[in-house]
């Protein structure tokens, strides 16, 4: 009876604990701002990257003073969920943001999640801006809550037909992608661009996006002697896959999207690094004017590089109080009504919407590597 | 023809990877009953283990040739490896010896997320890249190539797997392993310590893993908190291939599941005419498993469980 009554004792005090949020002095009105991001997982540099964006914004702006609506001043608070680049997992993420009582979403990264949760965030009158997702159907089911921050995959696929066939002049080209949205999106307006083209597709393979062998299919591409290989899907796939074209004695070279284009494809591939060529559905970080001070703001808070996307993220989360302002009060509906009129400098550029939720003269940026440095080649509008 | 033999070296690598892990798994499940979901994630400690003991020693000692780094960074993984897995047994399924099969089923789950999680704080998120440390030139077999590292994986699995053979089928220790294996009780009245016969299996498979690890390293470049995930799940198809509890069948299932998927892959296309691409790899081989053991209920080779009676 004793060992009984204290094992329960023990087990509820454990629960009531669990349930205990802590607490920090009472500092006002808050405003809740989510953040949906894979936290673990194959690409959690990425995932973890985006979140720092917001977490940094939430940061200067309650540092400024925080958000003054009407004759209450606002602290605004980050809500971060774990969507670990799964669908499944995103939906149960929104679903979570949304019962938290979150007043907008920055989230999610990938295509293949963003699209699933941006259901939920409709159904709930919450506003969802991607830092990161570029697949089209993010923007094209008719919601009025779904908006990006950056240029998407139509255009991103139709600038790296155009690159290879214009500026790289290569006649055979084999298409990887990772059967994910955005990879096998990005990978089926590459192929359909490049074609128009008069590129030669010469083989399509496919593998996932959480491989990390694949000498089977580069063997096979191999013995097809493409010039180029273009891949769709991530930098945890990207990256390995680049490190056995070189150990398989490969000569093309790689192309890949933005999922691709940042400082984690080059830590990971090293020395077979410098045969890729990739593209960011942005503009430039050196080309932004606050671009060079935001790195070394995020260098000095939180230790490491800038990723991909925090400076999306970190705009989205401005844009999203420069809504409000214009709300005049934090309601969710009102915030909705608001977004169509955005019209913000941001780190990333000018930022406007069209009537899809889609970044109005998205910019595109070719990259390659030099000095195992990502190298600005070319901008795109 | 010229990409056959460049397909069977790729899969002959894969495949040796998948064998060290499914011997884990297939020993463990022939003395207890269990499969232990978190073998895959004691690779994974295994490799990372190595990584860090590996950047200690080119921190201090940074002449030293990278044979002999290679060597050095197995020898600090595998008694990492070997007293992880020694906890995790006598902590987490020692107790549900006797339990109904699906507590420590669930248990193992738990702990491979708990070990996960551990190395993701220890580690953290990054992706980390290992040293090249063997030479990495592109050596040409006619058409194919291969290089120094897919050797020494290939060349290193088979000793192990047939210096295992020879101390299960020749040693006391294997006779005790075998016998425990078949029944504990009885064994254990014949004078064998089951308790201590199923920690040295368990140790066993934790330093085969370790091993594992860090070949799957040196031969991939990456080590990551998640990298033990996928391997584990393949390493168990190739154990039930091969015949769960046997052995010899955990060899055999893990390079012919190698072989398949690398087979598999490259000639997909080609055999259905373009209908089914290289995204059909893993169903390729799920209907290989799945064929053999609707043919072959046992594996390939039969199993051995041990006779609960």
């Amino acid at each position: 009876m004793h060992k009984s009554l204290a094992l329960w004792t023990a087990l509820a005090a454990t629960m009531i604990l669990t349930g205990c949020k802590p607490g920090g002095a009472d500092q006002g009105p808050v405003i809740l701002i989510g953040s949906a991001a894979p936290l673990t997982g194959e690409i959690a540099h990425l995932g973890k990257d985006n979140e720092n964006g917001v977490r940094m914004a939430v940061d200067d702006i309650n540092a400024a003073g925080g958000v003054k609506l009407g004759d209450k001043t606002y602290h605004l608070k980050m809500v971060g969920e774990d969507d670990k680049a799964d669908p499944r997992e995103g939906t149960l993420a929104a679903q979570k943001l949304v019962d938290e009582g979150v007043l907008a979403v920055v989230g999610h990264l990938n295509s293949s999640t963003s699209i699933p949760a941006s259901r939920i965030y409709a159904d709930a009158n919450v506003v969802q801006i991607s830092p990161s997702s570029t697949n089209p159907k993010y923007t094209e089911q008719g919601f009025r809550t779904t908006y990006r921050v950056l240029a998407n995959d139509n255009q991103q696929g139709a600038v790296l037909a155009n690159f290879a066939a214009s500026e790289m002049k290569v006649k055979r080209v084999a298409i990887v992608d990772d059967r994910t949205q955005y990879g096998q999106g990005l990978a089926d307006v590459f192929e359909r661009d490049v074609k128009e083209k008069g590129v030669n597709v010469i083989d399509r393979e496919f593998t996932t996006n959480k491989a990390t062998d694949f000498n089977a299919i580069l063997t096979k591409i191999r013995s097809m002697k493409p010039d180029l290989v273009m891949f769709g899907g991530m930098d945890s796939v990207a990256a390995p896959m680049a490190k056995q074209m070189k150990e398989l004695g490969m000569k093309s070279q790689l192309l890949a999207g933005d999922g691709s284009c940042d400082p984690g494809f080059i830590t990971i591939a090293g020395d077979a690094s410098g045969v890729l060529t990739c593209s960011m559905a942005g503009r430039a970080i050196e080309k932004m004017a606050k671009g060079e001070d935001f790195a070394k703001r995020y260098k000095a808070k939180f230790g490491t590089v800038v990723q991909l996307y925090s400076p999306y993220s970190y705009d989205a989360v401005y844009v999203i109080v420069e809504a409000l302002k214009r709300a005049g009060r934090p309601d969710r509906q009102a915030l909705v009504d608001a977004m169509p009129k955005t019209n913000f400098e941001g780190v990333t550029g000018h930022i406007e919407f069209d009537e899809k939720g889609d970044l109005k003269n998205g910019e595109i940026s070719v990259y390659d590597i030099k000095d195992s440095k990502l190298n600005l080649v070319a901008s795109f509008h | 023809m010229d990409t056959l033999v460049q397909q069977v070296i790729n899969g002959l690598v894969l495949g040796s990877l998948y064998a060290l892990i499914a011997l884990g798994y297939t020993m463990v499940y022939g003395v207890l009953n269990l499969i232990n979901f978190a073998h895959g994630d004691v690779l994974m400690i295994g490799a990372l283990s190595a990584l860090s003991a590996i950047g200690v020693l080119q921190g201090a000692w940074p002449g030293l040739p990278g044979w002999t780094l290679l060597l050095l960074g197995m020898t600090a993984a595998i008694p990492v490896c070997i007293a992880l897995s020694l906890v995790i047994e006598r902590v987490a399924y020692r107790p549900l010896r006797n339990a109904p099969r699906l507590a420590p089923l669930i248990t193992a789950i738990g702990v491979s997320i708990l070990i996960e999680t551990m190395a993701m704080l220890i580690w953290g998120r990054n992706y980390l890249t290992f040293p090249r440390l063997l030479p990495d030139a592109p050596i040409h077999l006619g058409n194919a190539t291969i290089s120094v590292t897919k050797v020494v994986v290939i060349v290193l699995a088979a000793l192990i797997m047939g210096a295992l053979l020879w101390l299960v089928q020749s040693t006391r220790l294997g006779r005790a392993m075998r016998a425990t294996a078949e029944n504990p009780r009885v064994a254990s009245l014949m004078g064998v310590n089951p308790d201590s016969v199923i920690a040295t299996t368990f140790a066993i498979g934790a330093g085969l893993a370790a091993v594992a690890g860090v070949m799957m390293e040196a031969t991939y470049q990456v080590a990551h908190f998640y990298m033990g995930f996928i391997p584990g799940l393949k390493a168990f198809t190739a154990a039930v291939l091969g015949g769960i509890g046997n052995i010899a069948g955990a060899m055999v299932g893990g390079i012919v599941l190698g072989l398949i998927e690398a087979l598999g892959a490259g000639y997909i296309g080609q055999l259905t005419n373009g209908i089914f691409g290289s995204n059909y790899q893993d169903v390729f081989a799920f209907i290989v498993l799945c064929t053999v053991l609707i043919l072959r209920p046992s594996g390939l080779l039969g199993e051995r469980v041990a006779d609960r009676a």
